[in-house]
């Protein structure tokens, strides 16, 4: 058990180390130079340059640069000069953590009640009302969904803010309009796990032991259709990662999202390179998450087999 | 192998028919079927998969799903109950408790989360209010009664831990944990090795030996029919078409399917020279089954009569029983093929 | 009808041939595998009614705007913010220009990058399968890691870096689209190809070399149609949708091209005083997304051997 997490972490760590290489390589692609937008005379130009280590050959800044990351130094944001970007990510992250972490567990609650209730309910009005419902919240994306919200919760009745974050209230309709596709993708994936389950030899002995439905459903069928929902952690992230980008745009909320926004249309390459690094370590960091929770809650990885 | 058992009856099944709505049209399962089963004996039902002997089985503990399984006639009584028009909570004490299962494939019978000491106590729990210490007790006598060595420690281990001879075993001490009347065991030993194989029936006999219960075998090989059986029913395309002691079968089987069942077998000590006989053909569509008798269309011996209508039971003695034309004065004599013909 | 015993007579107790009796016959004809899969799409009425919708939609896409006298890049400031009437079925915006037209234009143009996208993954998720699949070995461990290292970083993230790099159009959003959705269908492709090897190293009479095209033909492509059928279902909705995101946060295609994603993102932008501009393309995006993840449900459903009864 020990070796399958020491082994993951290692992994990661490996794949990390190969991306933020990859996104540096990329951030120098990016075209225009940094700066260009501001009036600077050739010479403040040079000194700007040489002070943030532009003017040094590749290899060496390469080597600086991860140095720094060691360090969790992601380097100045170029348009807010001299602040570092580890501290303006760390600043607004409690923000985007709160939406997301809100919007994740409305979306999980919700999503495994419709789940569990049209599994259970197969084939009948509820399990395709259900299903319906689901396929609709994964298809309507979320800065179609925002506007709506906005407009018909927002602005007609009026009772939500739509914009900034002065209040937990003013959190419901951005968290609103991120948990709807993690409602429809938990709901469709228990229902289809649980659907699955119920298929098995091991249900209809659970019933042949004299078992209520009731019971068969708690002891066993939801122990083992649970039991895959993890890997549904690392893609959700993904998703409120990406879905903050734009919602946050959308109710002005100032988060990482709304600030990586800012920072592609203002070409700050240091901040655009470090929030991209943070939202891989953010993803890994959830994919071995993932990894390590699947590893404790199911007996067979958990517990190695020793066969006779 | 033991002599033919006369004892009570503890099983009553009479005319059962069961028929599948798919989105095909009706599959007409079991159509009709009579037997009996008695306190104390092993009764195996024998015949090819879409026999409709599984069906059988489900249908004593109402397992079939519920959706699309329709009860056309029929009944079963135990213990003075019909089994198929009990209520569904009266079903569920009697399930594991009355009557147990065990399934045909080991590595799927078992949840793979729940460690099996639980899983047997479930049913302890369930029908006899057993928990805790006395639960634990009785798990680790029921291992040791089904052959699994150190008990005690295998009953926190989960099933992924077990080969699949050990997880059959372990599902048989589930089947037993209530002292069950009658064992339905369905293919317990199709899906594991030969060996093991022989081993689970060993077990099983010994079992039914010791505990005085009543076994239902569902089989397809009559090799282990041979080893475990006092009486022997053989099925085709949702009848029964034959029925008698295990003797009478092997020795003096009367209808042409149970002649080619028995030829197929092979055997070690059979001259060489003869070849093995396998049945040509497979089994009639059952969702829309043949008029007379099923096994026509494969029938060596076949008669113009044969499609048209099914046979009446002849009957050999007291426990044999046939259903084929030629044993109607009108048939012309046949002598079944050399290697079945045995002693009288 | 059965006889009665009684009218049992001699001639009936005849032996006929066994096999005379069309107890083989089928009952029903035989089914192909795509037969049979289309019959049971049929019946699941929410593909239907994707499918329908999507043909639809195309349809109207393309004909759409000939329907109107206006084009969709005529501005006429005289006619600015005009609410939708039975001169501008859709309305007009902040150019005066004929929404409907414009709304029907940015549905070809998102319809085109989703249909692009969606098949360039395939080809490309089809070979590096295949080659990592047919090579095995390192090379297959070194392609899989490096799958892996891709989907390390959120799609989103990098088809907005890609943009950055690269200047807006239409390939080149393609292209950004395109860069990690590839990798489901790679797995796929190249878990069939280890099986067809273990298969062929079965036949071990014939080398292996002379085998490979025909692995590939004969037996790959066609086994994997199915799940690729599938895929392209799936992918063509996730590609509209980034085209739409990278529209709007500003990186997608440019004015005056349009296409759904930037017609929501200036729709938004007047959601206050002039809401049509933003629901008419909302709504022609989300029926689409709708009814291809519906369609992509049902193919998957009835494509799948397991659900076979």
């Amino acid at each position: 058990m020990l070796r399958y997490v020491a082994r993951r972490v290692v992994y990661m760590l490996a794949a990390l180390f190969i991306i933020i290489s990859v996104t540096w390589f990329i951030s120098k692609l990016l075209p225009g130079t940094p700066f260009a937008d501001q009036k600077l005379s050739a010479e403040t130009r040079a000194q700007l340059f040489a002070k943030y280590g532009l003017d040094e050959p590749w290899p060496v800044q390469y080597g600086k640069y991860m140095l720094h990351v060691l360090h969790a130094d992601l380097g100045n944001s170029y348009y807010f000069q001299g602040r570092p970007v580890t501290e303006i990510i760390l600043a607004r992250l409690p923000i985007s953590a709160f939406l997301g972490v809100q919007a994740i567990l409305m979306g999980l609650v919700t999503g495994l009640v419709l789940g569990i209730v049209a599994a259970l309910r197969h084939n009948s009005f509820w399990d395709t009302a259900a299903t319906v419902l689901a396929i609709l919240g994964v298809s309507v994306p979320s800065f179609v969904l925002g506007p709506i919200l906005q407009y018909w919760l927002g602005v007609k009745l009026g009772w939500f803010p739509i914009a900034f974050f002065e209040s937990w209230w003013h959190s419901v309709l951005p968290s609103l309009a991120l948990s709807v596709f993690v409602i429809a993708t938990v709901a469709r994936f228990i229902r289809a796990e649980m659907l699955e389950v119920m298929g098995q030899d091991y249900t209809t002995l659970a019933k042949a032991k004299g078992l209520s439905r009731l019971a068969v459903v708690m002891k066993h069928v939801l122990r083992n259709a649970l039991i895959p929902l993890v890997t549904v952690l690392a893609p959700l992230t993904i998703y409120i990662i990406t879905g903050s980008l734009v919602v946050e745009q959308i109710f002005a909320v100032p988060g990482i999202g709304e600030e990586f926004v800012r920072s592609v249309v203002v070409s700050d390459y240091a901040m655009i390179l470090g929030t991209t690094i943070f939202f891989s370590v953010l993803f890994i960091l959830a994919l071995l998450i993932q990894d390590i929770l699947y590893g404790i809650i199911d007996p067979r990885i958990r517990v190695s087999g020793a066969k006779e | 192998m033991a002599a033919a058992v006369n004892g009570e009856n503890i099983l009553l099944v009479k005319d059962l028919q069961i028929s599948f709505g798919t989105y095909a049209g009706e599959v007409k399962a079991v159509r009709g079927i009579t037997f009996d089963l008695r306190r104390g004996e092993t009764l195996a039902i024998v015949g090819e998969s879409g026999s409709g002997k599984s069906v059988t089985a489900k249908s004593l503990m109402r397992l079939l799903p519920e959706a699309n399984t329709i009860l056309k006639g029929g009944e079963a009584i135990f213990e003075g109950e019909d089994l198929l028009k009990l209520s569904e909570k009266r079903m569920k004490d009697i399930r594991g408790s009355k009557i147990a299962m065990v399934f045909q494939d080991p590595m799927t019978s078992l949840d793979p989360t729940m460690r099996i000491g639980r899983q047997i106590t479930e049913s302890l729990k369930e029908h006899l209010g057993l928990s805790g210490q006395r639960a634990r007790e009785r798990a680790v006598e029921l291992l040791t009664l089904v052959g699994i060595p150190t008990p005690k420690d295998r009953i926190k281990q989960y099933p992924h831990q077990f080969s699949g001879g050990m997880r059959q075993r372990v599902v048989i001490a589930i089947a037993l944990a209530c002292d069950p009347q009658i064992l339905i065991a369905d293919e317990p030993s199709t899906a594991l090795d030969v060996t093991i194989q022989a081993q689970i029936l060993e077990l099983l006999r010994e079992l039914q030996e010791q505990l005085g219960m009543s076994v239902i075998l569902i089989t397809h090989d009559l090799g282990v029919v041979a080893h475990t059986a006092h009486r022997v029913a053989v099925m085709y395309a949702g009848k029964i078409v034959e029925t008698g002691t295990l003797r009478e079968i092997f020795y003096n089987p009367q209808m042409p399917y149970t002649w080619g069942l028995l030829a197929s077998i092979p055997l070690p000590t059979a001259d060489r020279s003869q070849d093995l006989i396998p049945i040509p053909g497979s089994p009639p569509d059952m969702s829309d089954p043949p008029k007379g008798c099923p096994f026509t269309a494969r029938c060596p011996y076949a008669m113009r009569v044969c499609p048209t209508e099914f046979p009446e039971y002849t009957t050999f003695s007291a426990e044999h029983k046939a259903a084929c034309w030629l044993h109607h004065p009108m048939a012309p004599n046949v002598e079944p093929p050399v290697r079945v013909r045995g002693t009288r | 009808m059965e006889t009665r015993r009684s009218e049992l007579t001699p001639d009936l107790f005849e032996q006929i041939e066994a096999g005379s009796q069309d107890n083989e016959r089928i009952v029903g004809p035989p089914i192909g595998f795509w037969r049979d899969s289309w019959n049971r799409l049929k019946k699941n009425r929410g593909a239907l009614v994707g499918l329908v919708v999507i043909v639809v939609v195309i349809a109207v896409a393309y004909v759409g705007p000939l329907l109107s006298p206006y084009t969709p890049y005529g501005q006429d400031l005289a006619r600015r913010f005009v609410d939708p009437s039975s001169q501008f079925w859709f309305g007009t915006d902040e150019f005066g220009r004929d929404m409907w037209s414009r709304v029907w234009i940015g549905t070809r143009v998102s319809l085109y990058i989703g249909f692009l996208a969606a098949f360039l993954d395939l080809v490309v998720g089809v070979v590096y399968g295949a080659l990592s699949g047919l090579f095995g070995g390192r090379v297959d461990d070194v392609m899989q890691r490096g799958i892996e290292i891709l989907n390390g970083v959120p799609y989103l993230v990098v088809a907005i870096l890609a943009m950055l790099i690269l200047s807006p159009g239409i390939i080149t959003i393609t292209i950004a689209i395109g860069l990690t959705s590839w990798t489901y269908m790679a797995r796929i492709v190249r878990s069939r190809m280890l099986q067809l090897k273990e298969q062929e190293f079965a036949l071990a009479s014939r080398s292996l070399g002379a085998n490979r095209a025909r692995l590939l033909t004969k037996h790959l492509i066609p086994n994997s149609l199915g799940p690729m059928v599938v895929n392209l279902m799936f992918t063509i909705p996730l590609a509209i949708f980034s085209e739409a995101f990278l529209s709007f946060i500003g990186l997608g295609i440019q004015p005056p091209d349009t296409s759904l994603g930037a017609l929501i993102n200036e729709g938004y932008k007047e959601l206050r005083f002039h809401s049509y501009l933003l629901w008419f393309p909302t709504a022609v995006f989300s029926l689409l997304m709708l009814s291809f993840n519906l369609l992509a449900d049902g193919l998957r459903d009835a494509l799948d051997p397991k659900m076979r009864k």
